[in-house]
Formats: structure tokens, C-alpha cells, sequence
């Protein structure tokens, strides 16, 4: 709205990223799921200096204190917001600790399938022949399978572990982004931009990489954010189901695990708290999303 | 047509190799194949029985080989645990995921369309708005999360309805289930939706989008014109466009319900194939999950190859590009 009212007026035409605010901020969803996006991030990469307590360090942590419920104090005056677990460990610092593990795992594993999946589908638009047919034939398999079976063949097959974990996510998203990637590179392909670089006899690497890269990110981005989101609530899935991330490396999904068994004996805290956590994370995520698809979606362009 | 079919085929075939190709170097030359498909109290004679069994003094090649026709003469192995062959033990605990993912199916399908044709007939209203609202909570919640509240919330805090097992079973025309009996439905309904609940809501959806557009058709504006009462409309012109997009959807999804009920399964301790392979997993029963990743990857490649044919029979387009 701001873009068009600086245009009419004859003032600088807005910015592309003005636009693009703008636009995004249309929506007051999705503006508010952005900022509770940006607090989980921040508490995600501030852990150590936002959480209450350390609850990994065992001098710090009394089993004493164990199954405290929600707002409960301990002898000390320690007040425990969201109550404590069966080892005495604060709930609101595990939680912290745990975004930080969730978010970083769903993040770095997002980051490297993009960079797979775009570099697969942006050369097998841009090539085309039997590098195209192949790769796309694989695209399809592997996206005839769910996600969740897919993880669960490597983990079960390779076994568990932070490295391993990340790798199953990769595997999983890779194909989402090669297709994304090649169908916004076989439009751009035959524009006229790319057939001015041919003749000038630029590298294939070059044309890809710096004229039909920069106008295929949008939808990349879109797939990337709803990927990431799917990739923390895979993530917890199967480290909840003892399959994913080690002890060591306590995410959301293990928390959850770790509270479902004193469930039965009525301490819901343990569990619904990082699942509370890891719902406001993935929705926020979801909700940003949507938006950017709006946005991007030259059906809907304004 | 034929041609198309055998290509298909072909390509399920290839990707059945692949896979197999994959369990087999995983679990044979990752690890010790010895540590993880002989039993680790197996002494040490048992131990050289069973590599010569297994061949595993052979070539790798050879040994896949072994490996291959032995799974084609439906022997994947024994189960450490139990003690019996891995495939029997698989097919044993078919019935109850099976029977788990229809159920859920059916609730997705008998609550899905009739909420998703009301928020495509009254898009603005409050109480359509608060069911799209739910279905977008649908999508995002995680499956084993939801399981925890609903055992939390009807099981812990309310006591209605158990959380673990399959209760009592009853076999009517040959076919054992837990949906016969009363205890069974009460074991069944938990689980049974928290599996739904992804499905419900892409149904909402599907059925929200498809009312959308076939309210605005001629026929239905056809079908006011003659007079027909607004039930008959809905019941008959508009429920049966939208049910073909709708039953698509469903019938290729029915894989992801399967596979998906490994997570259910283990929250709700459903005793299926998803339990199965989660606690082979834990135990370390190597048989077990070597098999049932066999079984599960066949499974998806003839659901896919199937989809396929009926795709290319329904639509020729289908057919057409494949060739080309």
C-alpha cells in the first residue's frame, strides 16, 4: 500500500524490500507470527544467557527438586516457572535449550537440501535431456514415499545420531527443492535475459548461478521456510520416538519423550510445556509462510 | 497402455532393488554383520554356524545375492527376541495397523466432508472460520504430541477411555478386529483419530475447496431454478463432485497412514507393525527391521504402481506424456 501511495504521489518509487514489507505486512497474522517467530530465535540462539538455569549442568541441577510442579519454589527460592523433571532440571531452561537444538537441526538441514535440491533442479532445468529425466524420476519416487518412512529406512538402517539425524532430514527435503527449483528454472530459461547471456558466451556455471538463480529464489524461499517447519516437527517426531538425536543433544522431541512417561502419574508439565514450545514454533513458521506464498504467488500480484 | 504398465513396472522393480540394495549394505558393512545378526549370546560355535549359514565368508556380491533369494522365498531371517521368522511375525501384527489405518480413514472421511462442505457453503461465517482455523492447528501439530494430550486429557484426567493395547478382539466373517467389540471400539477411537487428525484436515480442506467451486456451477443453479429443497442439492449434485478429488486424495494417502502409524502405534502401545519395528529398533532385532523395511518399501512401490495404471486408465494425458 505505502509503494503505490509513493508512486502516485511522483516521490522515489519504493524499494523493493518497501514492497515486499509492505505486502507482508497486509496480513496482522502474519506480522504477529513474525515477531513470536523472532523471540523464539532469539531465545534460541541466546539460551545460555536467557534461561534461568543451566540444566545440563549437573552442579546446578538437585534431584531433589524432581517433579516440582509449575510455579513451585525449592528450598533455596529458586521459583520454577513452568515446573521441573524427573532428574530436577527447570522446565523453561530445558525448553530454551531444547529450541536451540530443535531449531538449529531443522535450520542447518534446511539450509543444505536447499543448496542440494536447487543446484539438482536449477542444472537438470538448464541442461534438460537425460540429466533432466533422470533426476525428476528420482524427484518423484522419492516423493511417493512419506517423509516419516523415509527418515525412519536411514535411521534404522544407519542408526542414530546428531550427523545422522541431519543427513535423513537432507535426504528427505532435497527433492522438494530440486522441484521447486526446476519449475521456476524452466520458466526462466526462455526469457530473453538468459538467451543476452548465451550470446555473450557465458559460462553455463555463470548463467546459472548469477542470472537464473537470483529470479528463482522466491519460491525457493517459500518451500524453505514450510520445509523448515516440517523438518522441526520431523525432527521431534523421531527423536521422540527414541530414533534421532542422542540424549546429549536434548531437543523438544526428546523432552516430550522424556515427560511421557511420568504422564500417567499426572505430571503433565513435562510434556506439554516443550510441546506447547515446539506447536508456537512450527506454527509461527507456517503462518510466515503462508504469507510469503501470498506474496510471491504472481496469481494473487496486486 | 501395455507399454506404459511394463515401464511402471520396471520401475517399481528398480526401485525394490535399490532399497534392498540399501538395507542390505547398511546392515552388512556399516556394522559388524556378525554383531548385528547373530544373536549376541550366541556362543562361539552357534557364531560360526550362523556366518556359514548367512554366508558371510563369501564376496559381498555373493552374499547379496543370498541375501535377495532368500527374501524372494519369503525368508527374511529370524527374530533374536521371539525366535520366529521375522516375516510371520510382521504378518502377524499386519491386521491390527491395517485395521487402525482404516479406521482412521473412515473417522477423517465422516467428519472431514461434512465440516468442509459447511465452511464451503458459509465461508464467512464464525463457526467456518474457527473449523479452517482448526484445520491449519491439524496440519501443524505434531502426530505423537496430539497422541500425549489425548491420553492426557480422556485417559489420566478424565478416565474415559483406555490408552494402551487393542482390548478385545472378535472374529465375524474371518476376519479378527477390535472394532467387533465395545472394549475394542473404546481401545480403538484414540489412537484411531489422533491418526486421523492430519488426513481430517487436509479433507476439510479438499472438501471446503471443492464445495467452493461446484456451488457456483450451472447445475446446481439449475438444480434451485427447478424448485429441489437445499438438502437434495447438497446430498446429490453438490456431495457427488466433490467426492472424486476427495477419494484420490484419500486413496494415495492411505500409504502415509501406514506409515505414519508407527508413531501412533508407539504412543498408544497399538499392538501393529509400527510397535514392532520401534521396539525391533530398541532391541536391537536386526531380522526385524531389515524385514519390515522389505515389506513396507513392497508395500509403497505396488500402492504407487497401482495409483499409477488407474491414473493412466482414468486419465489418458497421463499415459500420453509418459510415453513421450
Amino acid at each position: 500500500m505505502a509503494g503505490k501511495a509513493a508512486t502516485t504521489t511522483g516521490a522515489i518509487p519504493a524499494s523493493g524490500w518497501q514492497k515486499f514489507w509492505s505486502d507482508f505486512c497486509e496480513s496482522p497474522t502474519a506480522v504477529g507470527a513474525l515477531f513470536v517467530f523472532l523471540v523464539i530465535l532469539f531465545i534460541a540462539v541466546f539460551a545460555p544467557f536467557v534461561s534461568p538455569t543451566n540444566p545440563y549442568d549437573l552442579a546446578s541441577v538437585d534431584i531433589m527438586n524432581s517433579r516440582l510442579e509449575p510455579g513451585s519454589e525449592d528450598f533455596e527460592g529458586n521459583v520454577y516457572w513452568l515446573g521441573t523433571d524427573g532428574a530436577g532440571r527447570d522446565m523453561l531452561s530445558a525448553i530454551f535449550y531444547g529450541l536451540r537444538v530443535s531449531l538449529g537441526v531443522g535450520a542447518f538441514s534446511g539450509v543444505v537440501a536447499l543448496v542440494i535440491g536447487a543446484a539438482v533442479g536449477l542444472s537438470a532445468a538448464y541442461f534438460g535431456g537425460r540429466f533432466e529425466t533422470l533426476t525428476m524420476r528420482i524427484v518423484d519416487i522419492q516423493l511417493s514415499f512419506p517423509s516419516i518412512l523415509m527418515a525412519l529406512i536411514i535411521l534404522a538402517v544407519f542408526g542414530k545420531g546428531v550427523e545422522k539425524t541431519i543427513i535423513a532430514l537432507v535426504l528427505v527435503q532435497w527433492a522438494y527443492y530440486a522441484r521447486a527449483a526446476r519449475a521456476s528454472a524452466l520458466v526462466e530459461k526462455n526469457k530473453e535475459y538468459v538467451e543476452a547471456a548465451q550470446c555473450l558466451a557465458l559460462g553455463d556455471r555463470r548463467i546459472i548461478l548469477h542470472h537464473i538463480m537470483p529470479n528463482c529464489l522466491a519460491p525457493l524461499i517459500v518451500v524453505g521456510t514450510l520445509q523448515t517447519a516440517h523438518a522441526i516437527s520431523l525432527e521431534a517426531t523421531l527423536s521422540f520416538l527414541g530414533l534421532g538425536l542422542p540424549i546429549t543433544e536434548p531437543s523438544l522431541g526428546l523432552l516430550i519423550g522424556n515427560g511421557f512417561e511420568f504422564m500417567y502419574s499426572g505430571d503433565y508439565w513435562i510434556s506439554i510445556f516443550p510441546g506447547i514450545a515446539l506447536l508456537i514454533t512450527i506454527v509461527s513458521i507456517n503462518l510466515v509462510g503462508d504469507q510469503l506464498r501470498d506474496i510471491f504467488n504472481p496469481r494473487l500480484q496486486r | 497402455m501395455t507399454a506404459f504398465i511394463l515401464r511402471r513396472s520396471l520401475q517399481s522393480i528398480i526401485v525394490l532393488l535399490v532399497m534392498s540394495l540399501i538395507v542390505f549394505v547398511g546392515v552388512n558393512l556399516v556394522g559388524d554383520p556378525v554383531d548385528m545378526l547373530i544373536n549376541p549370546e550366541a556362543d562361539q560355535l552357534e557364531i560360526e554356524r550362523v556366518i556359514r549359514d548367512l554366508g558371510l565368508d563369501r564376496p559381498v556380491a555373493e552374499q547379496y545375492w543370498y541375501f535377495m533369494v532368500n527374501a524372494f522365498q519369503g525368508d527374511l531371517g529370524r527374530s533374536f527376541v521371539f525366535g520366529e521368522p521375522a516375516l510371520k511375525l510382521i504378518i502377524q501384527r499386519m491386521p491390527a495397523t491395517m485395521e487402525l489405518a482404516l479406521f482412521s480413514l473412515l473417522i477423517a472421511i465422516s467428519f472431514g466432508i461434512p465440516l468442509g462442505v459447511y465452511a464451503g457453503l458459509k465461508p464467512h461465517s464464525k463457526i467456518s472460520r474457527t473449523i479452517m482455523a482448526g484445520s491449519i492447528l491439524g496440519f501443524s501439530m505434531p502426530t505423537f504430541w496430539v497422541g500425549i494430550i489425548l491420553i492426557m486429557f480422556f485417559s489420566v484426567h478424565l478416565g474415559w477411555l483406555p490408552s494402551t493395547g487393542r482390548g478385545d478382539v472378535a472374529t465375524y466373517f474371518g476376519i479378527t478386529s477390535s472394532i467387533f467389540t465395545l472394549d475394542g471400539l473404546s481401545h480403538i477411537f484414540l489412537p484411531a483419530f489422533n491418526l486421523a487428525l492430519f488426513k481430517l484436515s487436509s479433507v476439510i480442506r479438499l472438501a471446503r475447496a471443492g464445495t467452493r467451486e461446484v456451488i457456483l456451477q450451472d447445475y446446481i443453479k439449475f438444480a434451485r431454478a427447478k424448485g429441489l429443497s437445499e438438502t437434495k442439492i447438497i446430498r446429490v449434485h453438490l456431495l457427488k463432485n466433490i467426492m472424486i478429488p476427495i477419494v484420490t486424495v484419500i486413496g494415495l494417502e492411505f500409504g502415509s497412514l501406514i506409515a505414519f502409524s508407527t508413531v501412533t502405534e508407539t504412543v498408544f502401545a497399538w499392538p501393529g507393525m509400527g510397535k514392532l519395528i520401534i521396539d525391533a529398533i530398541y532391541n536391537l532385532d536386526r531380522p526385524i527391521v531389515v524385514a519390515y523395511l522389505m515389506i513396507i518399501v513392497l508395500i509403497f512401490v505396488t500402492l504407487n504402481l497401482i495409483v499409477d495404471i488407474l491414473y493412466s486408465v482414468l486419465d489418458p494425458r497421463v499415459r500420453i506424456k509418459g510415453v513421450s
